[in-house]
């Protein structure tokens, strides 16, 4: 359906664009790292609580002990399984990644492509409105709502970090937007007779694939890197378990005095590592799909 | 150049704005009596309580009109009136902010700019040769992606307690007071060095990637291009790609303030460090609004400056917008 | 003899092989001759431009040799390239709009580029300012950043830039191909008055319009799907061309004065060969209309008359 005219290099055309990708996408180092690491952990995740028969937030064993057989990450100062708030802790993370990512990115998009097709007195006022929460210190607002709210799940947490966080989106929708807006191959089916709703989709969203992705990547990684400090600060859900509050009890009780590593440094290497996954993970995409950074 | 001035400044009005209206309406609006919670939690006695919910309502202005209340709000801002704090009365709310802003400024300013700046230059040798790459890519990469109380957590950890090097809570040793002596610096400076750390590792990785990726980029260009047809030695080139992609990374900086007083809160908490970010964690838990209101605005106007400053900074920097580009080059 | 190419073979490396985009070619260049290079996109012109001064991360040196006045040009080494670039070989880049660093005033950035060469900006200054006079750019020129000048104006800032060290050949990759016509004219004939101001020795000038070739060129070296098809005098080319690509390419010109209502302007059917595994044999033989048995062959290129250089079976008959 694709009006786009395919390149040469010395009378060769490209091979076709999907293949082509999946074939980049496979053969990337960064990408593949980021995979395994970002598999892991939701397996992890989902079969996590599977693995262990203890409820996370009772008092199953001896309080303050080290990792064994038994309590493979140890228990707490209250004698909790470290390990079945840790897979628990994961299953919130995601869960936050996904809807608050998911939020950020869809706001970041809706209002970032209006804004780069439209242009004009619609394009200054998003633009306005971008700035304004963009300089916002988000976090001082978060902390006054939520020191506000006495009861706060998962979700609502969520919901707060996609409302804030989608001007880094929006912003970079944008700039792509209008570099494909006036591009011949838009021109074309604009002249053709077609209805804008149907240049969008077919013409438009093809290109813009690979720039939505990679900001929902970038969305999701902060979403949980943003919702960890807020539940070490205090202010993230009120009931449940999350790695960011694992954190915060741990601080809290004493944990670095007493030398539990096993309470703290789990959480810790869970987020590094699934944040660190999905930013590799992105670079990998930049370069899959922007030829001229890719190393033959 | 006016234009694009005027532009800045009527966002930063803007939101200056909206932020003061934000702080000024959320108790307001919000489920409850915020003077029955502030005084609930303080725990003072029953007549205590009583003069106490008197002066803090005619404070609040909750008794008179709510566009009366909203103007008031304003005047006092403008008189520098923000209140009398709770947790710590009949202490105004300004005196206390000023006492924890030194410690605040002595740890983020050197740990933004010296991590803008180190990083810059580590991710431009990276750019340089594969084997560095190679290394300092995953690095950056782990360190930027590590939460800042998590890395606090583990330097603390590491290094507080385990080596037991430096110490991990305070602004200075408990047993001193605040004087001008060489120990006592020295004692500041011990405590300041592991939050100081945490701030600047996670920051430095970052900036390093950031740079490593724009110079490629800006290597692939066609100026750069040109100059090697011509012969320039590498040396100029690289500093030209350097040059170039310190704009964007100079952006990057102000965007980056606001994110950064976040994981500066964590990280005060984790060190019990006497800044802005404890104060509000201070407040949060024993509900002190005042305080909490008074810190939140402080930190909006702290960014909001620097926004600005960086503004003026990059148009010094940077032609392109000197000579006025019309619209915004996305 | 000025330029010297024997055999010159660079590749493109892509995922599906590499491209021979330039397939072993060999010709010479006078001193103080304008040799134009035409040919349609995708035929290698702008890989042999570029193979003689800056190898770019996809090309690669497979074999033959260069040799400008008397010396062998290193091309396949970047480093010690560097000691001819700009000062025996330059080049004006199909890019010029965009050669010059945008955050740098252009006299820094010259002057930058001149002292890391060993330059002294100071002691050229004066060359340097008559030579701007001479493309019609103010001397302010140097003191502006590029975003201040237009399109042609950048583009003359980089013909001085370019040849500021009186090289001994210039590339110049298609200069004239984002102007206007009348800017085209004067731009072209900047470059030959170079040329006779001995600012530069001699000159390949490449494009895919013969017009403008005809107007300043002395010679032609037409190439065709990265091999060389015809080389000679312009009056030569344009009236009794001898290869049959050549023949076509020079009819499917427009003529002033012939109305088309009644013939439409002829093209040549078909398309170039894919150069990631090209046909054996003349790489023309598809499209041309005298291809006869022999055509499996790949005809040599041979001198048919003096200075007249075919690589056709059909024109060794005769000779």
């Amino acid at each position: 359906m694709s009006t786009i005219a395919e390149p040469t290099i010395g009378g060769m055309a490209k091979p076709k664009k999907r293949s082509e990708f999946l074939y980049f996408a496979l053969r990337n180092n960064k990408l593949r790292v980021g995979l395994v690491v970002l598999t892991i952990f939701i397996v992890l995740a989902l079969i996590g609580p599977l693995l262990t028969n203890y409820d996370p937030e009772a008092f199953v064993g001896p309080p303050s002990a080290p990792p064994s057989s038994e309590y493979w990450f140890g228990t707490t100062t209250f004698g909790q399984d470290v390990f079945s708030q840790f897979v628990l802790g994961l299953q919130s993370t995601f869960l936050v990644g996904i809807v608050g990512g998911g939020l950020g990115t869809l706001l970041g998009v809706v209002i970032g492509f209006t804004a780069g097709y439209r242009g004009g007195i619609v394009d200054e006022v998003l633009n306005m409105i971008t700035n304004i929460v963009l300089v916002l210190p988000t976090l001082a607002i978060l902390l006054i709502i939520a020191a506000y709210l006495e009861v706060r799940g998962v979700f609502a947490e969520s919901v707060f970090i996609g409302c804030t966080a989608w001007p880094w989106a929006a912003r970079a929708i944008r700039s792509q937007t209008f570099s494909l807006r006036s591009r011949e191959f838009v021109d074309l089916a604009r002249m053709s007779g077609i209805n804008s709703w149907k240049i969008v989709f077919t013409e438009i969203a093809p290109n813009m694939m690979s720039y939505l992705f990679m900001a929902f990547i970038l969305q999701f990684g902060g979403a949980i890197l943003i919702a960890a400090t807020l539940d070490f600060i205090g202010l993230g859900p009120t009931k449940g378990i999350s790695l960011g509050l694992m954190m915060n009890n741990a601080v809290l009780w004493s944990a670095l005095h007493l030398g539990m590593w096993w309470w703290f440094v789990p959480p810790g290497v869970a987020i590094t590592a699934i944040v660190g996954a999905l930013y590799v993970m992105n670079v990998g995409l930049d370069e899959v799909f922007n030829p001229k950074l890719r190393e033959l | 150049m006016r234009r694009y001035f005027g532009r800045k400044l009527l966002v930063y009005a803007l939101t200056f704005f909206l932020a003061v209206t934000i702080d000024w309406a959320i108790p307001r609006f919000m489920p409850g009596n915020p003077i029955q919670v502030m005084l609930a939690r303080s725990g003072a006695r029953a007549e205590a309580a009583e003069a106490m919910y008197t002066y803090y309502t005619q404070a609040f202005g909750l008794d008179l009109p709510v566009w009366q209340q909203y103007l008031n709000f304003w005047s006092a801002l403008f008189h520098g009136d923000l209140g009398t704090s709770i947790l710590v009365f009949p202490q105004p709310v300004a005196k206390v902010i000023g006492e924890a802003v030194p410690y605040d400024v002595a740890l983020l300013l050197p740990a933004i700019l010296l991590s803008w700046i180190a990083g810059n230059k580590f991710g431009a040798v990276a750019a340089r040769s594969k084997q560095l790459d190679n290394t300092v890519l995953p690095i950056g990469y782990i360190l930027t992606a590590t939460p800042y109380m998590w890395l606090g957590i583990l330097l603390a950890w590491a290094l507080g307690i385990v080596l037991g090097i430096f110490p991990i809570s305070g602004a200075y040793s408990y047993a001193m007071t605040p004087t001008f002596s060489l120990k006592f610096i020295g004692s500041v400076l011990w405590h300041w060095f592991l939050p100081f750390a945490s701030i600047f590792l996670v920051k430095f990785g970052g900036w390093a990637i950031g740079m490593r990726n724009l110079i490629i980029y800006e290597l692939e260009s066609d100026y750069s291009h040109y100059l090697e047809a011509l012969g320039a030695p590498r040396k100029l080139v690289r500093k030209y790609a350097f040059n170039n992609a310190l704009l964007p990374q100079l952006t990057g900086l102000a965007l980056d303030l606001g994110v950064v007083v976040a994981g500066a809160l964590a990280t005060e908490i984790v060190f019990s460090y006497p800044g802005i970010g404890y104060l509000i964690l201070q407040s949060i838990q024993n509900r002190d609004f005042f305080l909490l209101q008074g810190c939140f605005l402080f930190i909006i106007v702290g960014v909001l400056l620097a926004n600005f400053i960086i503004d003026i900074v990059y148009v010094l920097v940077d032609p392109r917008t000197r000579i006025g580009m019309t619209g915004e080059a996305a | 003899m000025s330029l010297q190419v024997e055999d010159l073979r660079v590749y493109y490396q892509t995922l599906a092989g590499e491209v021979q985009a330039l397939d072993g070619v060999t010709f010479s260049i006078a001193d103080g001759e304008i040799m134009g290079l035409a040919g349609e996109s995708g035929c290698g012109k702008t890989t042999l431009g570029n193979s003689l001064i800056r190898l770019s991360a996809r090309m690669r040196y497979i074999g033959g040799s260069a040799v400008l006045d008397g010396e062998e040009l290193p091309i396949w080494d970047g480093e010690r390239m560097n000691a001819f670039r700009f000062e025996k070989v330059s080049m004006i880049p199909q890019y010029a709009m965009s050669a010059m660093n945008p955050t740098r005033k252009i006299g820094r950035m010259t002057g930058e580029l001149l002292e890391s060469r060993k330059v002294s900006y100071h002691s050229i200054l004066p060359e340097l300012k008559r030579r701007l006079d001479l493309v019609e750019l103010s001397h302010d020129v140097l003191n502006m950043y590029p975003i201040e000048l237009s399109g042609g104006m950048k583009q003359r800032a980089v013909m001085v830039i370019s040849t500021l060290l009186n090289p001994s050949l210039l590339i110049a990759d298609e200069v004239t191909s984002a102007l206007d016509v009348s800017t085209q004219k004067a731009v072209a004939e900047m470059l030959v008055e170079f040329r006779d101001r001995e600012y530069v020795n001699s000159m390949i000038f490449i494009t895919h319009d013969i017009s403008i070739l005809y107007q300043i060129a002395d010679t032609i070296l037409v190439m065709y799907a990265g091999k060389l098809a015809e080389k000679a005098p312009t009056e030569v080319i344009i009236n009794s061309p001898r290869h049959p690509y050549t023949r076509l390419l020079i009819s499917s010109l427009p003529t002033v004065g012939v109305k088309y209502a009644e013939e439409k302007l002829k093209g040549i059917p078909g398309h170039p060969p894919m150069l990631l595994d090209p046909p054996s044999g003349c790489r023309f033989r598809d499209r041309c209309p005298v291809a006869f048995d022999k055509c499996v062959e790949e005809p040599p290129f041979l001198e048919v008359e003096d200075n007249h250089f075919v690589a056709c079976w059909r024109e060794f008959e005769d000779a």
